[in-house]
């Protein structure tokens, strides 16, 4: 068996990245804002390129805050796959209710709801 | 090196099963750390699911909605000089938020060096930025109610904007005002000493966690409401 003492031990010593890091994510995060505000301004032709590109933005801001703000990265794994694996069932309902969403449409343009 | 972590480095990802097993099977605590953050992550992930919902729900309306979805770079324009700047002020605000987030993890760390004076000044200056985030939706919600935007119908087009849009920015805007009580307690503790006497920072740590979850939720508020 592994012994805990080391766990213990981790809690204090985890998750010290140097004031540099937070500084350059800090700053990447603004770069990255702006960026999907700017795809936005001049209205990025074709449309679904526009929503993957501010999508993908989101995603990797997301990232980067998980990753160096909530030190994440630094966690152990049992941590990182309890966070991360659970929300990907929020795709599984996203993807009922907007082809429910869709459907309600078509039956509103019908009946005139 | 201890064995989990040469086992790491040894075996690529079966090891890294294998080390999330032993850590789930284990007689003793899984998470490494105190309670109170393992409670914190437990809480993130509940309300991650709550404004993933809550998201999903808008896709939802959205799609149902019959007649056009209201131009947000219209509505939420800032007219500076007599020209119409689209998304001035949810730009503002998220810079706002996304700096009160970069001193806040500049305060985490300060709390790990155990400096009361560092600690205290990033935590304060992350109070300042998160009040002006809340003047600021205060100003934005106040601005669109007097426009006629309301939860039932809105002069823009399809009435499902006011319902999703005043619902998810005011479920945020609650997390904003919970994290300005949280993070106003933990600033007064780091003042008086507290958590040198409990012999403890990871307060801070927590405090700081919801913070940068508050700012996680605005990427996808304002990738998803305001921007698509």
């Amino acid at each position: 068996m592994h012994g805990h003492a080391d766990h213990v031990d981790h809690s204090e010593h985890q998750a010290h990245l140097p004031v540099g890091v937070y500084l350059r994510v800090w700053f990447m995060l603004f770069i990255l804002s702006a960026v999907s505000y700017f795809v936005d301004y001049f209205q990025v032709e074709p449309l679904p390129l526009r929503w993957v590109l501010i999508v993908l933005l989101a995603l990797i801001k997301a990232a980067l805050i998980m990753n160096y703000f909530m030190h994440l990265g630094s966690e152990r794994l049992s941590l990182v796959y309890t966070i991360l694996l659970p929300p990907v069932l929020i795709l599984a309902l996203a993807a009922i209710v907007i082809a429910e969403g869709s459907y309600i449409s078509m039956i509103r343009a019908l009946f005139g709801g | 090196m201890t064995e989990h972590q040469q086992a790491a480095v040894a075996g690529g990802r079966r090891s890294a099963w294998r080390e999330i097993v032993a850590d789930f099977s284990r007689d003793v605590r899984t998470y490494p750390f105190g309670w109170s953050k393992a409670m914190m992550w437990i809480f993130i992930l509940s309300d991650l699911f709550v404004f993933g919902g809550f998201l999903a729900a808008y896709a939802g309306a959205r799609m149902a909605a019959t007649q056009p979805w209201p131009d947000r770079g219209h509505v939420f324009s800032l007219t500076i000089g007599g020209a119409e700047v689209p998304l001035l002020l949810i730009a503002i605000m998220t810079f706002i938020l996304i700096s009160s987030s970069g001193t806040v993890a500049l305060s985490v760390a300060a709390s790990h060096e155990r400096n009361r004076s560092k600690t205290a000044a990033l935590l304060g200056l992350t109070l300042v930025l998160g009040a002006c985030f809340l003047g600021m939706q205060a100003y934005e919600w106040t601005h669109l109610i007097h426009e006629g935007f309301l939860p039932s119908s809105n002069p823009a087009g399809a009435s499902q904007f006011g319902a999703t849009f005043f619902m998810i920015t005011g479920f945020h805007g609650t997390h904003v005002v919970i994290g300005l009580i949280f993070l106003a307690r933990v600033l007064l503790r780091v003042l008086r000493g507290y958590y040198d006497r409990i012999g403890t920072w990871e307060q801070v740590e927590v405090a700081g966690l919801y913070w940068h979850f508050v700012d996680l939720v605005w990427v996808f508020i304002f990738a998803f409401i305001y921007l698509i």
